[in-house]
């Protein structure tokens, strides 16, 4: 033995732990934060050069073909519709990938797990980052738009909460299924089958009323069309009473995908 | 009787088929550098997981600094460091970067964050690649900085799981002097491996474990002593000769293991003139280790 023995361990005051500590939350953050510093060139460019492509696109290719949808000039409604996609892309994949990633080949969230974190505080800060900057990059489109000709308008701020709100949902969804698949590999399934009919079938390209009626009441559950919908109503000054029943779903599905991720990779991490 | 530093009572984990662990029972006291030395497959991560309640035991009771797991377990993870068996660094971030993350995670006061830091690198003494990437680290590199990590909170308690496994002998070292300095500012360590070399060089206390469950404890010197005596005599000789021996010993009822090209037979000091001529050396932790478990190990 060397050294001093030091005494027994002094009863130290229970300290209370509440449920979704701000100070974990803002440790988990903090990394996501520092990693952020290394990697924001690439998703800036990447947030502004795929929705100049689509306005290019659509806007110049088919926009030759149709000039409004409803009393609404094409382009108006491709870049407000680009900014749901910017939203859905931005905030699902970092959810699956990352967390597969960081949880499967990094381990990383081994390691929060055994500081005084708890599963709860780390997908809830993951997902809280992740939407933050799908609200925030959810403006790159509405910018491209604007250098386009889209008319600026003060609503359009409303993009980062509508985005946020939307982008947490489905971050959430995303850690979801990195919680469900076996393999990396199972995630190329969901963008397939999933992700790109729901980024079709919201109203982004051309409105769902045009598709027949049974498509169109599947589209109503699709969280992105009601992002869609509440998008164009903020940016082109036709916010109403009855965009409160799209955020409703908005949050809905926020609140069912976050606890859903939280029980599942709760059940995989601890075993 | 001061409390101890980890209280675990009649442990069990199963993983389906498998007993991980297999009534435990342990206790840790306080400013001590404890080891849990015992083969692979023994139950020593499956017991440093339940410690952090990553792995939650089917029964039994465990006590962390005098917090009851589960339910107060985060309470106990603000007190404790963790260096874990497999490397699991960001290595897309720098030495500094990691450890002012962990600084928050571990709720470092703010003003206090910066000395924590440095303090932590000056330990791990990775001062001077504080600003380096994790992936441009040397394996031994990223080990120190592991401990670091562990420490950035000055715990009460500090688990090392396996610290040393798959490194080179010089680097083991290293790891050593690290972990010994450690145990000179009376931190209370809870050490596991299956190297008994590193448990008799750095644990005070070690307790043997064995298919889920404890089978002896003590220090290096009592454990050698009850089970291995104080002598071993090794016999050298052609396979023919060491049968012979063998059988011998089996007539006789002597404790004997196998040890390289030799038969070891302990506690050769009690056994008279009929022991073989050999080589008569010390008995060590090894020989009682073998005679515990049964198994030979690095």
């Amino acid at each position: 033995m060397t050294g001093p023995q030091i005494s027994a361990p002094t009863p130290t005051p229970v300290r209370r732990v509440r449920r979704l500590e701000p100070a974990a939350l803002a440790g988990v953050m903090t990394r996501d934060v520092v990693l952020f510093g290394r990697y924001w060139k690439a998703t800036t460019f990447s947030s502004v050069v795929q929705p100049t492509i689509y306005l290019l696109a659509f806007a110049a290719g088919i926009g030759s073909l149709v000039r409004t949808v409803g009393h609404v000039s094409y382009l108006d409604y491709i870049a407000t519709g680009v900014v749901a996609t910017a939203v859905l892309f931005s905030s699902a994949f970092p959810g699956m990938f990352n967390t597969f990633v960081r949880w499967r080949f990094q381990r990383t969230y081994d390691a929060m797990l055994a500081a005084p974190v708890d599963v709860e505080e780390l997908v809830t800060a993951e997902v809280l980052w992740i939407a933050l900057r799908a609200g925030v990059y959810g403006l790159a489109p509405i910018l491209v738009g604007i250098v386009f000709g889209l008319q600026p308008a003060v609503g359009m701020l409303l993009i980062v909460p509508i985005g946020f709100l939307t982008g947490f949902g489905f971050a959430a969804f995303g850690v979801l299924l990195a919680a469900i698949a076996k393999t990396i590999d199972n995630f190329n399934y969901v963008t397939s089958a999933v992700l790109t009919p729901m980024f079709l079938v919201a109203g982004t390209f051309f409105p769902v009323s045009s598709l027949p009626s049974g498509i169109r009441t599947v589209a109503q559950f699709n969280p992105l069309y009601h992002c869609v919908q509440l998008v164009r109503d903020a940016s082109l000054g036709g916010l109403h009473f009855g965009d409160l029943g799209h955020a409703g779903v908005l949050a809905l599905f926020a609140v069912a995908m976050w606890r859903l991720a939280i029980w599942r990779l709760g059940k995989r991490l601890i075993d | 009787m001061p409390a101890p530093a980890i209280a675990i009572h009649g442990a069990v984990k199963r993983y389906g088929e498998i007993t991980a662990v297999d009534g435990l029972d342990l206790e840790v006291p306080a400013g001590v550098c404890f080891g849990l030395l015992g083969p692979n497959g023994a139950g020593k991560s499956t017991t440093m997981r339940m410690l952090t309640a990553q792995t939650l035991p089917q029964a039994g009771e465990i006590t962390v600094l005098g917090y009851r797991l589960p339910e107060e377990s985060k309470q106990a993870r603000m007190e404790m460091g963790v260096v874990p068996q497999l490397d699991n660094l960001d290595i897309e971030l720098t030495c500094r970067q990691i450890l002012s993350v962990f600084a928050r995670l571990y709720r470092v006061a703010r003003h206090e964050r910066h000395a924590a830091v440095e303090r932590a690198l000056g330990i791990a003494n990775l001062g001077p690649r504080s600003d380096t990437k994790v992936s441009e680290l040397s394996g031994g590199m990223r080990r120190r900085l592991l401990v670091a990590r562990g420490l950035i909170h000055q715990p009460r308690l500090v688990l090392l799981d396996e610290p040393t496994v798959g490194l080179d002998p010089q680097i083991r070292q290293e790891l050593w002097s690290l972990i010994d300095g450690l145990r000179r500012t009376g931190v209370t360590m809870l050490m596991s491996t299956h190297y008994i070399e590193e448990a008799e060089r750095l644990a005070d206390i070690v307790a043997v474990m064995s298919a889920g469950r404890v089978i002896a404890q003590g220090t290096p010197a009592e454990l050698i002593r009850d089970h291995a005596g104080e002598r071993v005599v090794e016999v050298f000789g052609a396979p023919a000769r060491l049968a012979e021996v063998t059988e011998l010993a089996t007539r006789r009822g002597w404790s004997t293991r196998r040890s390289g090209p030799a038969v070891a037979i302990m506690r050769a000091e009690v056994l008279g003139d009929e022991v073989p001529d050999g080589m008569s050396r010390p008995a060590s932790l090894e020989d009682a280790f073998v005679a515990l478990t049964g198994e030979e190990i690095e």
